[in-house]
């Protein structure tokens, strides 16, 4: 009976899971999606704890759910929402962790596991301990430990991780098909090299790629789930993972090919590369003063916005928002254009903007908002600068040629805020500034924007 | 389980995980990729009967931190996701407070 009203317990969570996702396909009814997940889950670890096999350490599960819950409670409602990268990817870790430590559990205790079931448990091991430590490296870059940030190389770094992930793979089949003849020690040296391995691919990893990144371990930890949920015969876990594991491949293709990159590319190699010399640069920047950006907004019939990640660094987005309300209220149509790789996940910069309380509905996508820019009397670029550069259609020595970009260079007037003078962080140098339709507006990009609603306040 | 209903499951999953996926809008990916995130955290139940199993020290110990990972999984996973959806509102409603 206790089987029957478990089993029942955990296929219902299955399907809120699976409905809980599916609600997520429009933003409004997104949110009832997550609470009805929220109560599988609920449902889901309360009934777990009359689970039949489970004959010991209550008082210790207690605990260790108030800690780990508690924290990530606390932690999960602080952060700031440019932050929430590393968030994911730290809780992200965390479930990967947990998946490798059940085949801890399973594989210590060397009872005698079918072949199959075995070879799931190393498998499930595996791939948690690469995204248990892979995803920690990656909040710590993201977090900006100086340590770790940036592209970490050394010399025949390939040929070492290539060497490194051979070996754990045989130490892994060695377990799964000794049976019960491993020896703890194995076990032991397994886990570890799937740790650091972890690490070192993730090391050489930085900048624009991190997001592929996150949502790769995503599906890796989905995947260790569900293998982990074979090997418990836990269907529940079978299904939440494997749909995960299916999620994460999906967005992770998504992303690398938003950057023109396959996935390869992006774990295992260099970003750059151009083969032959940068196309030169003709015409020079031309500056213009707020009070004229002003004007020419306030008297567009449409403008559009192209928002980077530096809006963000620059905390210029409630500004934005400011600048928006007052252009809809002039008139002016207003529509934000985001890039698919802008911020530091895909859609990243969508939650920047909700937060700042622009609507949903003035977003668009690349495909949705490329063929527009004609029609657009100020294109208003801030803190983005390679999803802009029209090199990416014109020149095939450019590093990021044939990266889909944002036709910004269309419209009639292009006006773009920044910091300096400096080149993006492709480091090739953006040909738009220099175009003729295109006005330079220097300085910090939520001062700037500030300034931007008072001229328009004024007019 | 039979190794063969366990392979149903997995390809099946995993054309629906796609599908549902797939529809999902692209300005709503990062909540997606937090929810999927959360969902996952499904594994909380599967390290309580780890440890619930566990005998020796060095089980204990590893199921404890098999729990612990996984309440912060999906207790971080569900929190951030409710506050990045709760964010989203469509201009019908307003602009809202800036």
């Amino acid at each position: 009976m206790t089987d029957f009203i478990v089993n029942l317990a955990y296929f219902i969570a299955a399907v809120l899971f699976i409905y809980g996702l599916k609600q997520m396909a429009s933003p409004n009814n997104a949110r009832s999606g997550i609470q009805w997940a929220g109560a599988g889950m609920v449902l889901a670890t309360v009934i777990t704890f009359i689970h039949p096999q489970i004959h010991s350490n209550y008082i210790l599960m207690i605990l260790a759910i108030g800690i780990g819950g508690g924290l990530a409670w606390y932690t999960g409602k602080r952060v700031a929402m440019t932050d929430m990268p590393q968030m994911i990817a730290l809780y992200n870790g965390m479930g990967g962790g947990a998946a490798a430590a059940i085949a801890g559990v399973e594989l210590l205790k060397r009872h005698d596991l079918p072949l199959a079931v075995q070879l799931m448990a190393v498998l499930g091991a595996l791939i948690g301990s690469i995204a248990f430590s892979g995803s920690s490296i990656a909040f710590a870059k993201l977090q900006g430990i100086k340590a770790l940030s940036g592209v970490i190389r050394f010399k025949n770094q390939q040929i070492i991780n290539a060497a490194l992930f051979g070996l754990t793979v045989l130490i892994g089949l060695v377990i799964a098909f000794s049976g019960t003849g491993y020896s703890l020690f194995t076990l032991f040296i397994f886990f570890v090299l799937a740790l650091v391995f972890g690490v070192l691919m993730t090391l050489p990893i930085g900048g624009a790629d991190m997001p592929v990144v996150i949502s790769l371990y995503n599906a890796l930890t989905g995947l260790a789930v569900g293998f982990e949920g074979y090997v418990l015969g836990n269907p529940a876990m079978m299904i939440a993972g494997i749909v995960v594991g299916s999620a994460g491949t999906l967005l992770t293709q998504l992303m690398a090919k938003a950057m023109n990159r396959p996935l390869t590319n992006v774990l295992f190699s260099q970003f750059g590369g151009g083969t032959g010399e940068a196309q030169a640069v003709s015409g020079s920047m031309k500056a213009v003063e707020t009070p004229d950006a002003a004007i020419m907004m306030a008297f567009a019939e449409k403008v559009v916005i192209i928002p980077g990640y530096g809006m963000a660094v620059a905390q210029a987005q409630h500004k934005i928002q400011e600048l928006t309300k007052l252009l809809l209220e002039r008139g002016v149509k207003v529509k934000f254009a985001i890039h698919p790789v802008a911020g530091r996940m895909p859609g990243h910069m969508n939650v920047l903007l909700a937060e700042a309380g622009v609507p949903y509905d003035l977003i668009y996508d690349l495909d949705e908002i490329n063929e527009e820019f004609a029609t657009a009397d100020v294109a208003l670029v801030i803190g983005a600068n390679d999803v802009v550069n029209p090199v990416a259609r014109t020149d095939p020595n450019s590093p990021i040629y044939g990266m889909p970009i944002l036709n910004a260079d269309h419209a009639k007037n292009v006006i773009v805020i920044k910091r300096g003078q400096g080149a993006g962080f492709s480091g090739v140098e953006n040909h738009l500034f220099f175009a003729d339709n295109c006005r330079m507006l220097y300085g910090d990009g939520q001062k700037v924007a500030s300034e931007l609603v008072n001229a328009v306040k004024e007019l | 389980m039979d190794g063969f209903t366990a392979l149903y499951i997995f390809m099946l999953t995993a054309f629906t995980g796609y599908e549902v996926i797939s529809k999902v809008p692209v300005i709503l990916h990062t909540p997606l990729m937090s929810g999927s995130n959360f969902v996952h955290g499904i594994v909380l139940v599967g390290a309580m009967v780890a440890l619930g199993q566990a005998e020796t020290g060095t089980e204990t110990l590893i199921g404890f931190i098999a729990v612990l990972l996984g309440a912060g999984n999906a207790v971080g996973g569900y929190v951030v996701t409710e506050r990045m959806l709760e964010m989203f509102k469509s201009s019908n409603k307003g602009v809202s407070k800036a």
